[in-house]
C-alpha cells in the first residue's frame, strides 16, 4: 500500500556506496550492533539454559555458562514424544491451511479479476468488510458452531476457519488486474478456457505474490494459538504452540527442560529463515504491506 | 490471529475497477468465487450472526437449548466493571505497546539502513527472528526469564545494586512486563515495513541533502522520516488494531488468571472466561461485540486520519 514498497522489492541488496568511516556511521554500527545483541539475549538465555543440568538453574547469582553442559533436558523432552507429535500435528495444519488458502483465494481473485458475473462488485465489498473483523470476536460462536458440527478435536476443525483470509482474496485481485490483459485474451482466443488461462498464463506471472501469500499464511498458522487452543483437547491434536502452552508449568519447575522444549519449539522456522532469508523477508513485507 | 501483523487492513479498500468491454458477463466467475464465498459464509457470516443473536439469548455450553432473553445481557454488560475493567486493560496494553512498538522498529530500521551492509544479515536475523517464534516459546522464555530469585532480569537489577522486582505477580508492573515481551517479540514486523520503505528512498536524495550541508541529523529528521509519513501511519493502524487483540502472551504468562487482581485480563480474555469457563455463549458474545466495536471505530478513525493526510 505504500508507494515505496513495490519499487523496493527487487533490491534486497543495497548499492555499496563508497563511505568513509564518519563518527556519525561509528556510533549508528556500535548503536546496531549493541540493539541486535541486546535482541538476541533471550534466545541466548534459553538456550544455555537449555544445555544446563536442572540443579544450575537456579543458582544464585545467576550464572550465564553452564558449568556442566548436558542435553540431558532435550533427551528428557524427546523421550516424552508429545513434542514431535505436536511438529507433525503443526506442519499438517499449517500445510494444509496454506494450500486451501492459496487454492481458493486465487480462485476467488481470478474470479473477480477476470470474469464478469451478477453481484460480483457487492460480493467482493462483502469480503473487504471481511477483513474488519478480527477473529477474536467469532471465538464463542465458532466453537458452539464447530461443536454442533462434530468438528472440536479434529484437524479440519483447526484448520478450516484459518482458511478465510479475505485480505489475500483483495491483495491477489489487484495483482492480477495488474497482469495485462492482452495475454489472457491471445489465450481466449486460441479456445482456452477460464481455468487453463488461469494455470498457464496468470498463475506462471504472479510467482512472487504467490510465494509471499504463502510465506505469510504458513507463517500465522504456525504461530496462530487462540484458535487451535479452543479447538484441540486432545493433546494428540493439538499444534506446537498449543502444546507448549498446554503444559507449560505441568512439566513443573523444570527450568532447563521448559527452555529444550522451547528451542525444539522455535526451531524449524528459525532454520526455514536462516535458509530462505530473503524470500521471508519480502514475503512478509509484501504480504503485511498490502 | 495472535500475530500482530496478521490483519493487514488496507487502508484504501475499493472496489477492483470495472472493464465492462473486455468482460463478458457469465456465470463462470461465480463458480470460482464460490469455493471461497462457502467458506467465508460458514466460518465468518454465519458466526458473526449466531453470536449477535446469541447475545440476546441465554445460550449456554452446559445445556442445548436457549431462551431469548432480550438485552439482559447488554444490560448487564453495561453494568459490570470486569467488562470495564478488562477494556481499560487491553486500552492501557494499546497505549503503552505501540510507541516503542513503532519507535523502536524505525530505530531498528534506519540503523541497518546505515551501517555497512555486511551487518545486514545479522541484523535482519536478530531483529526479525523474534516474530517467527510461537508465543508459547516466547512465554516460556520470558517468564523464566521474569522469575523472582534466579531469573536473569531481576539477576540483573540485583547485578547493579537495585531492588528485584515481581514483575509478573505485582499488578503494578504485570502488564508493562507483558508489554516489554511483546515489543521484543513483534517488533521485528514493524521493521521490515520500514526497511522495505527505507530502500525505497532514492540515494540521491540524501546526496542532494548533504550537498546542500545537511548532517546526519538533519537528514534523519528533515528527509527520511517525513518521506516514512505513510509507512508510519500504516504501521501505527496495523500495531493499534493488534496491540487491541491482546490475548495469548497476557493469557500465557499469567497461567490463565488473569494476573494478580486481574490486572493483565484483556477484553478478549473476559470473552474467554465468559464463554469457556463460564460456559456464558450468549453474554460472552455479547462482550465479543463491544470489543468488535471498539476495534472498527479504532479502524475508522485512524483510516480517515490516514487519508487526511495522504489528500494534503
Amino acid at each position: 500500500m505504500s508507494a515505496t514498497a513495490p519499487a523496493v522489492r527487487r533490491t534486497v541488496r543495497r548499492t555499496p556506496r563508497r563511505r568513509r568511516v564518519t563518527p556519525v556511521g561509528a556510533a549508528a554500527t556500535v548503536s546496531a550492533l549493541v540493539l541486535a545483541v541486546l535482541w538476541l539475549v533471550p534466545l541466548a538465555w534459553a538456550v544455555l539454559t537449555s544445555l544446563k543440568p536442572e540443579a544450575e538453574t537456579t543458582a544464585v547469582p545467576v550464572r550465564w555458562l553452564p558449568l556442566e553442559p548436558t542435553f540431558a533436558a532435550y533427551r528428557s523432552i524427546l523421550a516424552r514424544g508429545d513434542l514431535q507429535q505436536w511438529l507433525v500435528n503443526s506442519v499438517a495444519v499449517s500445510t494444509a491451511v496454506t494450500v486451501l488458502t492459496l487454492v481458493v483465494c486465487v480462485l476467488a481473485a481470478y474470479g473477480f479479476a477476470a470474469t464478469a458475473f451478477p453481484g460480483r462488485r457487492a460480493l467482493f465489498a462483502l469480503f473487504l468488510a471481511g477483513i474488519l473483523v478480527p477473529p477474536q470476536v467469532l471465538i464463542v460462536p465458532l466453537f458452539d458452531q464447530m461443536t454442533a458440527l462434530g468438528l472440536v478435536d479434529t484437524y479440519w476443525g483447526v484448520a478450516l476457519p484459518q482458511v478465510v483470509a479475505p485480505v489475500f482474496v483483495f491483495v491477489l485481485t489487484r495483482f492480477f488486474e495488474g497482469i495485462p490483459r492482452d495475454y489472457q485474451e491471445a489465450a481466449r482466443l486460441d479456445g482456452a478456457g477460464h481455468l487453463r488461462v488461469l494455470w498457464s498464463v496468470v498463475l506462471p506471472m504472479s510467482a512472487p505474490i504467490l510465494a509471499a501469500v504463502a510465506i505469510f499464511t504458513f507463517v500465522q498458522a504456525w504461530n496462530n494459538f487462540l484458535w487451535p487452543f479452543v479447538a484441540t483437547n486432545d493433546p494428540a491434536l493439538m499444534t506446537v504452540p498449543v502444546g507448549l502452552g498446554t503444559v507449560q508449568g505441568a512439566y513443573g519447575i523444570q527450568y532447563a527442560q521448559n527452555m529444550a522444549a522451547a528451542v525444539l519449539g522455535a526451531l524449524p522456522l528459525i532454520v526455514v529463515f536462516l535458509l530462505f532469508q530473503r524470500q521471508v523477508v519480502r514475503g512478509v513485507t509484501d504480504a503485511g504491506l498490502k | 490471529m495472535t500475530v500482530p501483523a496478521a490483519a493487514a487492513t488496507p487502508p484504501r479498500p475499493r472496489p477492483p475497477a470495472a472493464r465492462p468491454a473486455r468482460r463478458r458477463a457469465s456465470l463462470a466467475g461465480l463458480g470460482f468465487v464460490l469455493p471461497f464465498a462457502v467458506l467465508f459464509a460458514v466460518f465468518l457470516v454465519w458466526p458473526m450472526l449466531a453470536g449477535l443473536w446469541a447475545s440476546f439469548t441465554d445460550r449456554s455450553l452446559a445445556r442445548p437449548d436457549a431462551a431469548f432473553v432480550g438485552l439482559a445481557n447488554w444490560r448487564e454488560l453495561a453494568g459490570d466493571a470486569a467488562v470495564w475493567r478488562s477494556l481499560w486493560t487491553t486500552l492501557l496494553f494499546t497505549l503503552i505497546s505501540t510507541p516503542p512498538l513503532v519507535a523502536v522498529a524505525l530505530a531498528m530500521a534506519v540503523l541497518t539502513q546505515r551501517v555497512a551492509a555486511r551487518l545486514g544479515w545479522f541484523l535482519r536475523f536478530s531483529f526479525f527472528a523474534p516474530f517467527l517464534l510461537p508465543v508459547a516459546v516466547v512465554t516460556l522464555i520470558w517468564t523464566w526469564m521474569y522469575q523472582p530469585g534466579f531469573g536473569v532480569v531481576n539477576g540483573a537489577l540485583q547485578a547493579v545494586g537495585l531492588p528485584e522486582v515481581a514483575w509478573l505477580t505485582d499488578e503494578d508492573t504485570v502488564l508493562a512486563a507483558i508489554a516489554v515481551t511483546t515489543v521484543w517479540w513483534t517488533a521485528g514486523f514493524n521493521y521490515l515495513l520500514y526497511l522495505a520503505a527505507l530502500q525505497g528512498i532514492p540515494g540521491h536524495v540524501y546526496e542532494a541533502a548533504a550537498i546542500d550541508g545537511a548532517g546526519a541529523w538533519q537528514r534523519l529528521t528533515r528527509v527520511t522520516l517525513p518521506l516514512l509519513r505513510r509507512t508510519t501511519a500504516l504501521v501505527v493502524l496495523l500495531q493499534l488494531v493488534a496491540s487491541l487483540k491482546l490475548f495469548d502472551q497476557a493469557y500465557l504468562m499469567t497461567a490463565g488468571s488473569g494476573g494478580p487482581n486481574y490486572a493483565a485480563r484483556p477484553i478478549i480474555g473476559y470473552v474467554f472466561e465468559s464463554g469457556f469457563t463460564g460456559l456464558r455463549i450468549g453474554y460472552a458474545s455479547a462482550v465479543s461485540y463491544l470489543f468488535f466495536a471498539v476495534v472498527v471505530a479504532v479502524s475508522v478513525l485512524q483510516f480517515r486520519l490516514f487519508s487526511r493526510k495522504e489528500a494534503e
